[in-house]
Formats: structure tokens, C-alpha cells, sequence
């Protein structure tokens, strides 16, 4: 080391002056090293919503580069799938997306039921309809609530948890359980409808739009809400494309598709329903995406509700599930973007390879994207507005 | 809540509901697709390199050759408007020559219609990378490197994603274990630099069974 001696006041001055304005002086030395510099975040930090680890380099707060590291979940789900029955598996897939368990439900079902060529009957295609539906509203709640923690806006988090809990409790009363629901069956529904729940959740849902207006008001037209996501992470419909980019991400980037409306399912063509868009395709267009999605899903839950006749719940199914020796991929519209299975059967009752597609997974690879440029605290928005569940990621 | 049961449904659908008469369901089966336009486009837009076509469930599946992969997926893109690359993953077939097949999703928007293409590759063999092609599919070929040991040449960062540098083996492969290895090796790789973790005598050795 080479003995430092005390600089003089004028020299203190030209240093700090040279370090703002960013020159190079050789002469002067320099009080601090800019450098980059690497930070670690996470995998436990609050703000990644499980555990998601991001190698940043960083230039002051300024993010460089941003590298996901995932897998810390990773279980082996897909290995899982091929060591059991068809039925055994769907118990697996409600610990993928563990905030939206009857969307996974249903597309696995989903597939299995194209590779049998089963019909659904009607009743179960509404209540399956209505179970995606208050599933993808316990979603957003979820995703509402904590993307509004992450920057600083506690008091919606109470709001959007009231609700999801009133959420929780009609699945809670339909099959028993709240959040690995197993909600579905190969061919049908596990159970019929406990008498007064259709009730109840017209009741629930009359009363949504105006606890939506509640959420509005505390964050639409925040200006801090605004300052923290307006213009954070732009992303272009074309480049969401490019990058496989679904759900709200997409639609907040000005492309109107949603599998509920470009390839229906169950009975969704006969429902009536508008595809929110927005065109900026920032952080603040995907809240609103989402929150006027949230009032498209109690549309479709209030005509469910008028629609539901008495009827039977399963279709046709064989005792034992053996599909022929066939391929297919089968996908629905989660609260994440596009769910899609794809299953490879071998003429046995145990699939031979069974792949999930996951949403998260393919929209967190946008992350080092969006991150690029921007602050470590919009990295904080941004995990929020991809809206991520870790489980989906690793699997 | 005992008392309260759910009343049985009625055996006959509600006069003026909208049940219709289901059909008995029929036996899917698959039907040859070489004559499907797609087909035909990448047979003349990329020649030599449909190896089969076939539909089942109105999809459509072609299988093309290993080293045609990238220019296939380009065409697709590019001519066919299949914008959007949904997924890529692979089948482990164990016993068949070549072992696995590598499948591809598309998607074209403009379509409304997913196509599925498939190719064959041995085992330790490489397959053109289409991340340069496609954004999206960086990821999922990672992803199937990592399960299934296949390698994408050309793919720009190529690394494991979802277990660990360091870890040995091959997870998706139906050779490997359920219940999983000893990864030992992976967590100290400063004593076991082979990746293989202690030999079979060595006490420090864990047995998962």
C-alpha cells in the first residue's frame, strides 16, 4: 500500500467534482472507486415472492444486468407425473401455481380429457368456469395485494385479502381445502355444489365491483402509486411476442389475446366478456389490466350463475384411464398467461412424459429485460408485475 | 354440516335447460398430414427436411430432421407467420435409435392454429439452438439441456437452470432415479471434483432410497 497523504481542501473539491461529473482526472485522486459492482437478491427477500435469486450488477443503484438464478423449488413434479396414474397426477399440479391450484386442475384435466376425446357436461363446464374464474380473482387479489407491499402501498393488502379470504371460503365449502384445492376431475367434477354456495357467490359477486372501486381509489389515481409505476419496464407487443410474453403482460402491451377468446374451452364462447387492453405496456397498464380483469371475471361468474341448470357433473369416463398412444398439448388462459400441458401417452394408464408450460417461467426470462436501466427499487415493481409464483417456475 | 346434503341431481335435464344430448365418445385416432399446407410450405421452403406429418386431436405434428431444426423454425416464423414460440421440450424414448425426440410448439396469431414439430437426436448428440430465432425459447432449451442432457448448439448461454452447477445427472431421463442421487459431489465440490460424490465404501456416502 502506498501511504495516502491528507488532501487539501481544494483538492477534496476537484475530486467530488470530478466523481459527479463523471471525468476522468488523472491528476486528482478520486475519493471513491464508480464501479460496478455485483449484489445478490435474494433468494430470501420479501419482495421476491419465494424464492427467486437475482445476481445483479449494479452501478450505484442502477441495474447493469440482471440474472434470474431459479430452481430453489425445483421438485421434479414432471418426473412425478410419469411415475403415477392420470388421476394421481393432478394432486401434483396443484403445487405449481400454489395461488391458482384450480387453473392447474383444469388444464391438466384438460389435456387428459383431449387425448380421450371426452365431452364435458355442461354443469361441470359452468363450474369449472366458475372456479377458474374465482381463481384467477384470488390471483390478482393475491398479486394486488403484495405488488402494492413491495412499493410501499400497505393498506390494499388488507382490502385484497379480505376478499381472496371470502374466496378461499367458497372452495373451502366446494372441496375442502383452500389452496391445493384438487378440484377437478379427469371428465368432470370431483363433487356437485353445496346447496346455497351458488348463492352466496352471486352475492359475492354483486358486491365486487364496488370493493374493486375500493382498490381503485387507494391506488389509480395515487401519484405516488403513479411516480413508482409509470413507465417502469416498457416492453413493446411485438418484443412480448418475440419473447413469449402471455396474460396480463401482453395485453397490457396492446395485443387483445386471451386463449379464453382466441381457442375457447368449456363454455367460454358463449360467454360474454371484453379482453382489457392497454397500449403503453408499462407497470401501471398491467395493474390496470389486471384490476379490469378482475371485473370481467365477476361478469362471467354472474352468468355462470344465471346460466347453471341441474344436470350431471361427469362425463364418460373409463374406470381406468388409458389413453391411446398419442401426443397432445392442451392450454388455458391462468391468471399468468398461457397454461399449456403437454402430454405424451404410451397406451398405459401412467402418462409417458407429461411437460408443463408454465406461464411464470417463460415471463420471468423477460425480467433481465425490463430490469435493464432501471433502479434496484423498480426491480422490486417489476417481480411484482410479472406476477410470478415460484412454484410454477421450478417446478 | 351433516344434515345438509347436497340434493341429488335430477335424472332428466330441466325442460328448457340447455342440455344437449352428449355423444358417446369416439376413438380418436391419427390420420396422415403430409398433404396438410404447412407441410408442403416447409417441404418447399426448407427442402429435405420433412422426414412424416400426422394429425391427431387437430393438431398437427411434423417431425423433421435434427440438422434442419433452426432453419425450419425460421421459416415458420418467418413465412408461416408461427410468431410465437410456446414451448420447447423432449421425450426420452430410452430404448429407441435416436433416444430423444426434441418437440416444439408454435403458435401463429394470425392462424389461431399451433403447429407441433418434432425432431430426433441420439444420445450425447446436439441440436441447433433456435434461441437466436426465437427469444422465448432460450429458456425452455435450457430447461431441456438440463433435464435431459441434450445440447443446443449455437444457444447463446447455455447452463443449467433449474437444479444446480455441478449437479450429475439427468433428471427427466427414465434412467434416473425417482427417488433421486446422492448429491453430495454438487455441494462439496472441493472433495468430490468428479461430480460423483463418494465412493460406494466411503461412510460419508448417504443412500436415498
Amino acid at each position: 500500500m502506498t501511504e495516502e497523504k491528507p488532501l487539501t481542501l481544494e483538492e477534496r473539491g476537484k475530486a467530488e467534482d470530478a466523481v459527479r461529473k463523471g471525468l476522468e482526472h488523472p491528476e486528482v485522486p478520486t475519493l471513491f472507486d464508480v464501479q460496478e459492482m455485483e449484489l445478490n437478491f435474494g433468494p430470501q427477500h420479501p419482495s421476491t415472492h419465494g424464492v427467486l435469486r437475482l445476481v445483479l450488477k449494479v452501478d450505484g443503484e442502477k441495474i447493469l444486468e440482471a440474472k434470474p438464478d431459479v430452481g430453489y423449488l425445483h421438485r421434479g413434479t414432471e418426473k412425478l407425473f410419469e411415475t403415477e396414474t392420470y388421476p394421481m397426477g393432478i394432486p401434483h399440479t396443484d403445487r405449481m401455481d400454489y395461488v391458482a391450484a384450480a387453473t392447474n386442475n383444469h388444464a391438466f384435466c384438460l389435456t387428459i380429457e383431449k387425448l380421450l376425446g371426452v365431452e364435458i357436461p355442461r354443469r361441470a363446464q359452468l363450474i369449472r368456469v366458475m372456479l377458474d374464474e374465482l381463481q384467477r380473482l384470488a390471483s390478482h387479489l393475491v398479486w394486488l395485494g403484495t405488488s402494492g407491499i413491495d412499493l410501499g402501498a400497505v393498506t390494499p393488502f388488507w382490502y385484497a385479502f379480505r376478499e381472496r379470504e371470502q374466496i378461499l371460503d367458497f372452495f373451502e365449502e366446494y372441496c375442502g381445502a383452500r389452496l391445493t384445492l384438487n378440484c377437478m376431475r379427469i371428465g368432470g367434477l370431483p363433487f356437485d355444489l353445496t346447496p346455497g354456495w351458488v348463492e352466496r357467490v352471486a352475492e359475492f359477486v354483486d358486491d365486487l365491483p364496488a370493493r374493486i372501486d375500493d382498490y381503485e381509489q387507494l391506488l389509480t389515481d395515487n401519484r405516488i402509486w403513479k411516480k413508482r409505476t409509470v413507465g417502469i419496464g416498457v416492453i413493446s407487443g411485438e418484443e412480448c411476442i418475440e419473447r413469449g410474453l402471455t396474460g396480463p403482460i401482453l395485453r397490457g402491451s396492446g395485443i387483445e389475446w386471451d386463449l379464453r377468446r382466441a381457442q375457447p374451452y368449456e363454455c367460454y364462447e358463449e360467454l360474454d366478456f371484453a379482453i382489457p387492453t392497454r397500449v403503453n405496456g408499462d407497470t401501471y397498464d398491467r395493474y390496470i389490466v389486471r384490476v379490469q380483469e378482475m371485473r370481467q371475471s365477476a361478469r362471467i361468474l354472474r352468468q355462470c350463475v344465471e346460466k347453471l341448470q341441474p344436470g350431471e357433473i361427469r362425463g364418460k369416463v373409463p374406470r381406468v384411464i388409458k389413453p391411446p398412444a398419442e401426443e397432445v398439448y392442451a392450454s388455458i388462459e391462468s391468471p399468468k398467461g398461457e397454461l399449456g400441458f403437454y402430454c405424451v401417452s404410451n397406451g398405459t394408464n401412467r402418462p409417458y412424459r407429461m411437460h408443463c408450460r408454465p406461464p411464470s417461467f417463460i415471463n420471468l426470462q423477460a425480467l433481465p429485460r425490463l430490469a435493464k436501466g432501471h433502479l434496484i427499487s423498480d426491480l422490486v415493481a417489476l417481480i411484482g408485475t410479472i406476477d410470478i409464483v415460484l412454484g410454477e417456475v421450478d417446478r | 354440516m351433516s344434515e345438509e346434503k347436497p340434493p341429488p341431481p335430477p335424472a332428466t335435464p330441466a325442460p328448457g335447460g340447455q342440455e344437449k344430448p352428449r355423444e358417446t365418445p369416439r376413438k380418436l385416432e391419427a390420420a396422415d398430414a403430409s398433404g396438410h399446407p404447412w407441410v408442403e410450405s416447409l417441404r418447399s421452403g426448407v427442402p429435405d427436411s420433412v422426414v412424416s406429418a400426422k394429425e391427431f386431436a387437430r393438431q398437427v405434428t411434423v417431425v423433421v430432421k435434427r440438422e434442419k431444426i433452426a432453419e425450419v423454425a425460421r421459416h415458420l416464423k418467418e413465412k408461416e407467420a408461427f410468431r410465437y414460440c410456446v414451448d420447447v421440450t423432449a421425450v426420452d424414448w430410452k430404448k429407441r435409435e435416436p433416444r430423444f425426440d426434441v418437440v416444439y410448439h408454435f403458435y401463429s396469431f394470425s392462424k389461431n392454429d399451433r403447429i407441433r414439430v418434432k425432431c430426433g437426436v441420439a444420445d450425447g448428440g446436439e441440436v441447433p439452438s433456435i434461441a437466436p430465432v426465437f427469444l422465448a425459447a432460450d429458456w425452455s432449451e435450457r430447461e431441456t439441456f438440463d433435464m435431459f442432457g441434450i445440447r443446443f448448439t449455437g444457444h447463446p448461454d447455455l447452463r443449467r437452470i433449474l437444479t444446480w452447477e455441478g449437479f450429475h445427472g439427468y433428471p427427466l431421463r427414465k434412467d434416473f432415479p425417482v427417488e433421486g442421487i446422492d448429491t453430495g459431489a454438487a455441494v462439496y465440490p472441493e472433495e468430490w471434483p468428479e461430480g460423483l460424490g463418494p465412493s460406494p465404501d466411503d461412510p460419508n456416502r448417504k443412500v436415498v432410497s
